[in-house]
């Protein structure tokens, strides 16, 4: 692992995004995506994010990024706000997406040399020709591509190796900051643990610090110093990885962990599952106050009235509940 | 006698590139009231074996040689007509993508009632009570409010929960599952799991499950079919699958899953990429990828080989002295 420092990289304080949907002519509704998210992440570090689809987890990594404008809120790059136009192309060249999806991240009109040299054009970062396909080249190799590959096409690649090339292309600026949008759920188990061991082995060799949003559990809980949990919109707990598997406070983080399939015949069969009833609401009709309450164990009329507050229970450890403490 | 009995199965399809054998004769009984399940990476034809049984393949698809047995009646080959008594009434299927295999310009009682009406010889109004009863046994709330909606109107999950209430209508002895999880939050995927597992002592069925999630397997099965490249490589109880695995293929995909106890350690996949179907290999088709291959996985196909009475495995590396018996072989020949 990176050496790891104290001072946060990236510090996200009560970032916002709405989204105005219409629901009628003329009638628009915010929906929100994103609501009063703050969290930090350590030079080094990997933070990782998870909830269910539609929790706002992608939204977050997009409006870190400002592929969105946020709605509210600001972002902190290593003690720095980035704010103007000028700010952000100097954070872009810092901090740097994989994408889900390797079918459609990737052009495919454009030869994977020049995928992977799009970033070093735009910020023009390479003088000359040859410092250019030097540098495309030594993209290939920490990915592991062949020199051979660089005039291919990007549908004469399997899943694993065109994410391999994301990869690469997102290393092109030399990032210090990676935003990894569920850079593995696309791929087959066994290409799957290449690609999180690649992640691995970058990191420590470039001391990246990652946000790596995902919805498989374990996954998050191998390759995550940290691990934040999203539900709805806002973060609900946010902990060591280690120490929200294996308590987790909140109770959706409780069921969420319980309900991930073990790959173990006798751990599964005497697992206690806690299974959730109903479905998650939708966003543009939130309950009011803990918008978990309309599916957890616990809720009472507290729930209803005021969204709890994200405070540290224990070092480190921070949790959105009204009932934390009567309930753990 | 088992349920089902499928022997030797070859599935191909015939495409502008050649054949691509999906399914390279594969064998394997289902008892009554069993889950088996079947786990493998996309394209080592687990869809397509599922596919076979049904004959829902695809107009390039092609059972070419083999049988189906179900409860003693040969599948293979009969029409069209007999598969129609088959389909639905004794074997139904539930697809991946809860999405996009329903109607969308059709309300769901439409569908259910549909399909009940052209199984049975219920009247509309028999079938539309029998559809909300099945809704009721899926967990559906009001069933008499969704049955007046739209697909689009549903979730994920609730959707999933009609497709298997579609399903179950007609109780068939066989319920093919093919990845019915895939597309569902985990905690939807738990409730679907549950749903199944109780669904399945309550009406007795047996559940081929289709999966490449290990977790489901681990949770939901009683024996599990491993499958790589159109080929088993090994069948066996869960238990023994999981804790003594005898073919180097499960021993990489087990080595390669995060978990609880390799978690801040290294993982170690399985390195390459999967096998392309128009080109197999003459031997083993994971001997490209296998670390510990031997000459004669390159050169010679493993035969399926009883481990115990409760396991099979397709792997050299069970036969004592393999490694040294194709050197023989060849100053035999010489």
């Amino acid at each position: 692992m990176a050496e790891k420092s104290n001072t946060p990289l990236v510090d996200i304080r009560h970032l916002k995004e709405y989204f105005n949907i219409n629901v009628g002519p003329f009638v628009t509704k915010p929906l929100k995506a994103v609501d009063d998210v703050s969290f930090t992440i350590n030079r080094g570090e990997t933070l990782g994010l998870v909830g269910e689809s539609g929790c706002g987890k992608t939204t977050v990594g997009r409006t870190i990024l400002q592929l969105y404008k946020p709605t509210g809120g600001e972002i902190y790059y290593d003690g720095k706000l980035v704010k103007t136009r000028a700010d952000l192309k100097q954070f872009r060249t810092k901090a740097t997406m994989v994408f889900q999806d390797p079918y459609s991240s990737l052009n495919p009109r454009m030869t994977v040399s020049d995928i992977i040299a799009e970033p070093l054009d735009v910020h023009k970062l390479c003088k000359t020709k040859e410092e250019r396909r030097a540098r495309i080249l030594e993209l290939m190799n920490y990915v592991g591509l062949n020199s051979e590959h660089a005039s291919r096409y990007a549908h004469e690649f399997s899943g694993g190796q065109r994410q391999r090339i994301g990869i690469a292309r997102a290393l092109a600026v030399n990032p210090e900051f990676i935003v990894c949008d569920e850079p593995v759920s696309a791929l087959d188990v066994s290409i799957q643990a290449q690609v999180i061991n690649m992640f691995d082995e970058l990191q420590d060799r470039l001391g990246l610090t990652y946000l790596f949003i995902a919805h498989d559990l374990l996954v998050v809980r191998h390759i995550s110093d940290r691990i934040a949990v999203m539900y709805l919109g806002k973060m609900v707990e946010l902990a060591d990885a280690k120490e929200i598997y294996d308590h987790p406070l909140h109770p959706y983080s409780q069921s969420l962990i319980s309900a991930v399939p073990v790959p173990d015949p006798n751990i599964a069969r005497a697992n206690k599952r806690i299974v959730l009833t109903g479905d998650i609401p939708s966003p543009l009709n939130a309950p009011s106050g803990c918008p978990f309450r309309t599916r957890c164990r616990y809720a009472c009329d507290k729930c209803a009235e005021s969204m709890p507050e994200f405070k540290e229970v224990s070092s480190g450890h921070f949790v959105a509940c009204h009932r934390t403490a009567e309930i753990n | 006698m088992s349920l089902l009995e499928v022997r030797n199965l070859h599935t191909s399809f015939f495409t502008d590139a050649g054949e691509v054998r999906a399914v390279n004769g594969i064998s394997f009984n289902l008892d009554r009231g069993k889950v088996l399940g079947i786990v493998g990476e996309s394209g080592s034809g687990k869809s397509v074996t599922a596919y076979s049984i049904m004959q829902i393949l695809a107009e390039t698809g092609k059972i070419v040689d083999g049988s189906i047995k179900l409860d003693g009646q040969e599948l293979v080959g009969a029409g069209e007509k007999v598969m129609r008594t088959v389909r639905g009434n004794k074997v139904s299927i539930i697809f991946q993508d809860p999405m996009t295999s329903l109607n969308p310009t059709y309300t769901i009682g439409h569908q259910l009632t549909e399909a009940i009406m052209l199984h049975t010889n219920r009247d509309k109004k028999q079938a539309w009570d029998r559809a909300v009863e099945m809704l009721k046994l899926v967990n559906v709330n009001e069933p008499e409010k969704r049955m007046k909606q739209y697909p689009h109107e549903h979730s994920g999950g609730m959707r999933q929960r009609v497709m298997i209430a579609m399903a179950l209508a007609c109780e068939p002895d066989i319920l093919i599952a093919d990845e019915p999880t895939t597309a569902l939050d985990v905690t939807i995927q738990a409730q679907i799991l549950e749903l199944m597992q109780s669904l399945q002592k309550e009406l007795g069925m047996a559940i081929i499950m289709i999966t490449h999630d290990l977790g489901v397997v681990a949770q939901m099965c009683d024996e599990v079919i491993v499958m790589y490249a159109g080929s088993i490589c090994e069948q066996g109880t869960a238990d023994e699958i999981f804790y003594h695995p005898r073919h180097e293929y499960t021993k990489g995909l087990m080595r390669s899953i995060p978990s609880v106890d390799n978690a801040g350690e290294k993982l170690r996949p399985i390195t390459g990429t999967p096998i392309d179907l128009l080109n197999m290999p003459k031997g083993c088709p994971f001997a490209p990828r296998c670390d510990n291959a031997m000459k004669i996985c390159i050169r010679e196909r493993c035969e399926r080989m009883e481990i115990n009475e409760n396991h099979a495995a397709a792997c050299w590396m069970n036969v004592k002295n393999a490694a040294e018996t194709p050197q023989q072989d060849e100053e035999a020949t010489q």
